[in-house]
């Protein structure tokens, strides 16, 4: 995407030693109450947010996870596999009994939500027109931006709930997967801005008594829409934007109120990204625009490194030993350890430039605490393989 | 910028990473698994490297001499990014020129275009198009109905970008001035949101019944339900990745589009052997043997540095198996598969020219 905000940063900088992401700290500090993991797809942001939850929980929170999509096996092992909207308690969280901590896991349905805000706000008879008018149905479940405001909705619930009932004292959210991370800050301002639109008022208008007459320019407008999408279109519209006036009377400030939580003190963000141009990329975005924003930052975590190798074969040298041995050797291992070392030079090339990449956004960014969390052979999908992303986490 | 790459030879070092096959050109394939296609959609999990991909496959497909749209529809300028150029405009731009290869049975040179579509630009282009709304075109504007149109209006903004996919397909000589092409390589979006973005007189059912959009859309869906497609997708040797894909097949499948190939993405090297491979995961490599090999080889031997080996061949060989596992799902999928290497110095152009060849000598392209 062009971006359209200038480039926030220290202007003039070299790359100095970064400072350590301190997670255990960041967890341990009871006025930690929303910890946001973002960041753009494919990054881990499930896994990470999954980890650091079953970390504050086994070091005595009270901890609820708001998950976006996990992977089905890890849904699974954290008993959320079924789609229902509402947290559930975790088993096999080690030390409850000791601390008092607890983890409940919930997977977000975008709609279910939505519908359950209609269905609060509207009597039984109006909410029933707006879950069926064909708009509403498609901006409930396909629109872009609908699941990053409704991870915000869900967030402000569990943050009502959790203050009047002390069920949990550390809320981890896990953000939808778009392609750019500014998506779930963006969102809520594009939906509220497009109910306070021209557009919007216009359709309005005539409801709202025989005072305000449509303009001749409203009725170009009209004339268009009809003729291209046809005349049902523009009624169900106009029903659709009158319903929601309504019932969302309270939108903006509900909106609002989400985003000011976001900003107070015992939020923390974290930004996670893979250690690829696009993902620190985007990453870089998001940091300057929490900054702007005012938002608190707690760090960046930066998943999927290539744990350095052991030894000091540099990737040139051991392609060069590796060609030699395939020259001169002729023992009945040369072509083992001839691979051994191309492995050995793939690693250390991949080690370098990720290096590099992270030299340079610390760089840009050096105030931004970090967290590099080495790759693991194998994918993660139970308590077992969170706890050891936890762990990783916490050693920086 | 008006400079516009230059397409190189085909390069076939990077296949012994590809398969581990013995004779790797043996394999090279002469033609195209999809010479009906015309479009083709390129979708796959965030992460995978589905822009890549993508590019690669525009590029295969000029190598073989065609001319090629490469479109993208996300905003994120990565094409620009990945040839290294200025950032793309609503209008179809060169990005690379084929050379002039040396056999005399291909000596057009294919030329790969590329074009960013922007759903704004495209709806305006659409009413300039279609409705002559002169008046009525500019007070949509003003009233904001083209904002609405695009980001909220449900499946509008979909609409819009595969029309205009749709448009640059469909083109032919009674079309002046325009360009034709012989294949369009989309670069879509991801795998969850493919088949209803695909799917256009489905998402627009519920709200144009009748009038002019509504029969564009039903037009539309004919090319894309048509053999005349085909809808890859872009997968890497990872449990949820994988997931995805055999959803995704499913999802495109229910919907009545035509699945394509899978393309494997960021395959690891596969310098070792199986029966080393065992050994390696066990723990069990010759590690005096190996010393002295090292040694052979004049490398400097040190305790750290085996253990460092042997360490890593074991890393190695743990995700190799489980690669092996998901690959077997993947090829129970029964589609033409395509594996790709993983660059360990990333994807530069000249990777891009390299994935390329990797298509074009799998098939794909």
């Amino acid at each position: 995407m062009t971006r359209s905000h200038p480039r926030v940063g220290p202007l003039a900088s070299r790359a100095t030693s970064r400072e350590a992401l301190d997670v255990d700290a960041l967890l341990d500090d009871r006025r930690t109450g929303i910890i946001v993991c973002c960041g753009s797809g494919g990054v881990g942001k499930t896994t990470t947010s999954a980890a650091l939850a079953l970390r504050a929980a086994e070091r005595g929170r009270k901890v609820v996870v708001l998950t976006i999509d996990p992977a089905r096996r890890l849904a699974q092992s954290m008993g959320i596999a079924a789609l229902d909207n509402t947290p559930r308690p975790v088993a096999g969280v080690r030390g409850s009994a000791d601390h008092g901590g607890s983890l409940d896991a919930m997977m977000l349905d975008m709609k279910r939500t939505f519908d359950e805000v209609v269905e609060s706000q509207a009597t039984p008879e109006k909410a029933r027109q707006i879950l069926e008018n064909p708009f509403y149905v498609a901006l409930s479940s396909s629109f872009a931006g609908t699941q990053e405001y409704m991870a915000m909705e869900k967030l402000g619930q569990l943050r009502r709930d959790a203050a009047a009932a002390g069920t949990y004292d550390l809320i981890v959210v896990d953000t939808p997967p778009s392609r750019s991370a500014l998506d779930f800050l963006d969102a809520p301002e594009r939906l509220s801005s497009f109910l306070d639109g021209r557009l919007v008022r216009m359709l309005l208008a005539p409801a709202r008594g025989p005072a305000r007459l449509m303009t001749a320019g409203f009725g170009l407008v009209t004339g268009a829409l009809s003729r291209i999408l046809g005349g049902q279109f523009l009624v169900d519209l106009q029903t659709f934007v009158a319903a929601l006036d309504t019932v969302f009377g309270g939108f903006r400030a509900r909106a609002q109120q989400t985003y000011a939580l976001l900003q107070a003190p015992g939020t923390a963000f974290l930004v996670v990204a893979a250690p690829e141009n696009d993902a620190l990329r985007e990453a870089a975005y998001f940091v300057e625009r929490l900054g702007e924003d005012r938002m608190p930052l707690a760090g960046l975590v930066v998943n999927r490194a290539s744990p350095a190798a052991l030894g000091s074969l540099s990737a040139d040298e051991a392609m060069g030993a590796s060609a030699r041995l395939r020259r001169e050797a002729d023992s009945p291992t040369a072509a083992l350890t001839a691979g051994l070392l191309r492995l050995h030079a793939d690693r250390e090339r991949t080690v370098e430039r990720e290096a590099a990449l992270r030299e340079r956004f610390a760089a840009a960014h050096p105030t931004v605490a970090t967290a590099v969390v080495p790759a693991l052979a194998g994918d993660v999908h139970d308590l077992e393989g969170l706890r050891r992303i936890g762990e990783l986490l916490a050693q920086q | 910028m008006s400079r516009t790459r230059s397409l190189p030879t085909v390069r076939t070092d990077l296949l012994r990473q590809v398969g581990g096959r013995n004779d790797p050109l043996s394999r090279v394939s002469r033609v195209s698994d999809w010479p009906r296609v015309r479009l083709h959609v390129v979708t796959g999990k965030g992460g995978t490297g589905k822009s890549t991909v993508a590019a690669g496959l525009a590029l295969g497909l000029a190598s073989r001499g065609k001319d090629v749209l490469l479109c993208e529809v996300e905003g994120r300028q990565g094409i620009a990014r990945m040839f290294d150029v200025d950032p793309l405009p609503y209008a179809e731009r060169r990005i690379a020129t084929g050379l002039r290869s040396d056999g005399p049975a291909d000596d057009t040179a294919g030329v790969v275009h590329a074009l960013h579509i922007d759903a704004e630009a495209a709806l305006m282009e659409y009413l300039a198009m279609y409705y002559r709304l002169g008046r009525a075109g500019r007070a949509l504007d003003r009233f904001g109905v083209i904002e609405f149109a695009t980001t909220i209006a449900p499946g509008v903004r979909d609409v819009l970008l595969t029309g205009k996919v749709y448009e640059a397909v469909q083109r032919n000589s009674r079309n002046k001035g325009a360009r034709e092409y012989d294949a369009v390589v989309l670069d879509a979006p991801p795998t969850g949101r493919i088949s209803q973005f695909l799917n256009v007189s489905d998402e627009l059912a519920g709200l144009a019944k009748v009038g002019p959009v509504k029969h564009q859309a039903d037009t539309m869906m004919t090319l894309f339900r048509s053999p005349r497609t085909a809808i890859h997708f872009v997968t890497v040797l990872e449990e949820m990745p994988v997931q995805e894909t055999a959803d995704g097949i499913a999802q495109v499948r229910a919907a009545g589009l035509p699945v394509g190939g899978v393309v494997v993405n960021l395959v690891r090297p596969r310098d070792l052997r199986v029966k080393d491979l065992a050994t390696a995961r066990k723990g069990e490599l010759d590690r005096a043997a190996i010393s002295s090999d090292l040694t052979a080889a004049r490398v400097d031997v040190s305790n750290g540095l085996v253990d460092g080996l042997l360490g890593e061949a074991r890393d190695h060989a743990v995700r190799r198996a489980l690669e092996d596992g998901q690959r077997k799902l993947v090829k129970d999928l029964g589609l033409p598969t395509y594996e790709l290497p993983r660059l360990a110095q990333g994807v530069d152009l000249g990777g891009l020219y390299e994935l390329a060849a990797c298509l074009r000598d799998g098939g794909m392209a």
